[in-house]
């Protein structure tokens, strides 16, 4: 059953695989990005309560989802690393903790801004801000694990664990606004039942959401596919793709 | 899956399940600190199972929908006293700076202060709570008889409901 997916074990097939999706990623990230934002910053209602101050919610909720989305993306590759040892998957846990850490500083800062205007402070220590804080320092401490050892296999085991261990994180977080009372309001749309929004502001809320997606992906196809020549770089494959000459070839022609 | 992986895969899972029970055991212990803040059905009548009251002079939080028509404004000073309910009994709020934009009657707000008596709290920090609907002013005023009036651009005529 999985077995079309053996051939992407190799570092070479799958470095293919996502070159050939990269253009297509960033090509729709850009264009629903565009779209999305254009929609809801000029064209979306505004609020009843907060007039225009809401719409900073068309980029802090989709880099809030896809923080965690891309948690849980690096906590498989970190399952898949420990179990199934594939070099391609603890290399990923690698390119995927900056930008998921990019995306949980925009939530936090883009929470911060929105909370100033409507909740009157930057920052409360409720368990939604807190849990999201804590996913931050994960972040960082996976990547910092990753980087702390100099062999960099022991390095990628410590990282993975990490993240593995992180998961639990995330229910914590999404469930936060209800098990505890907090300062941050319910979900609005990641539950059950209808979302409490108008549509018209839903559906750029969805694209931008997409659009997250999107861009959450590329960059980390692209920070992947760097991942992969760094540590293959010594392989025929790699260099050609590069187009530098392997290094067998110039030390013989120093020699002669 | 060859009995390495297998065992790989068993000690993850033990892992994570481990770490899950001592989380979730975690956060059950300290579910009580962990709220933000005290509703006031728990300040009056006590929180948790042991029916905890917290004690005058305590500094706290306290969360609620202020009361229709219990906001009092000093014309002075800007001092404002106002109450604050969950459904049950009522919580008197002193405070003494600007409150948020969103602070209106019927919107939920948290308090930050002391304690001063069994109902009665001095606040030093007002935040304002907001829910998770958004919709347009239009819907609002359909749905919930609710106009929203830009305070920056208040007419005579509407100045008396202008909240």
């Amino acid at each position: 059953m999985w077995r079309w997916l053996h051939p992407y074990a190799k570092a070479e097939a799958s470095y293919r695989l996502l070159s050939r999706l990269l253009p297509w990623f960033a090509c729709s990230a850009v264009v629903t990005l565009l779209i999305s934002l254009v929609w809801g910053l000029a064209f979306a209602p505004a609020d009843y309560q907060q007039g225009d101050s809401y719409r900073i919610i068309y980029i802090h909720v989709p880099a809030a989802i896809w923080s965690m989305g891309a948690y849980f993306g690096m906590a498989i590759m970190a399952l898949i690393a420990l179990v199934w040892q594939i070099r391609t998957a603890s290399w990923a846990i690698a390119a995927i903790a900056p930008v998921g850490a990019a995306m949980t500083a925009i939530a936090l800062l883009t929470g911060a801004i929105w909370g100033k205007p409507m909740w009157g402070t930057w920052w409360e220590w409720d368990a939604r801000l807190t849990s999201e804080l804590i996913l931050f320092f994960l972040y960082v401490g996976v990547l910092a694990l990753y980087f702390a050892f100099d062999d960099q296999k022991a390095g990628a085991k410590a990282a993975a664990i990490l993240a593995i261990v992180g998961v639990i994180n995330l229910p914590i977080i999404h469930f936060s606004v209800e098990w505890w009372n907090t300062l941050h309001q319910g979900a609005t749309i990641t539950k059950f039942g209808r979302p409490s929004i108008a549509n018209d502001m839903l559906w750029p809320l969805l694209l931008s959401i997409l659009a997250f997606a999107l861009v959450t992906a590329t960059l980390i196809i692209m920070r992947l596919r760097n991942e992969m020549l760094f540590n293959e770089i010594h392989r025929p494959w790699a260099q050609a793709e590069l187009g530098v000459n392997p290094p067998v070839a110039v030390s013989q022609q120093e020699t002669r | 899956m060859n009995p390495r992986r297998k065992k790989r895969l068993t000690l993850v899972s033990m892992l994570l399940v481990g770490v899950a029970a001592a989380a979730s055991l975690m956060l059950y212990a300290l579910t009580q600190n962990i709220d933000l803040f005290y509703t006031p059905t728990e300040l009056v009548e006590g929180k948790g199972k042991q029916q905890q009251v917290p004690s005058v002079g305590q500094r706290l939080r306290i969360g609620g929908m202020v009361v229709e028509g219990s906001v009092k404004r000093d014309p002075e000073t800007l001092k404002v006293s106002f109450q604050l309910t969950d459904g049950g009994p009522l919580v008197t709020v002193n405070y003494q700076g600007i409150l948020p934009d969103l602070f209106r009657e019927g919107q939920g707000i948290v308090a930050q202060g002391v304690l001063t008596s069994a109902n009665e709290v001095d606040a030093s920090e007002v935040l304002a709570k907001h829910d998770e609907e958004y919709m347009p002013p239009e819907l609002a005023e359909q749905i919930k008889g609710i106009r929203h009036v830009n305070p920056n651009q208040v007419d005579d005529s509407s100045s008396g409901a202008g909240r």
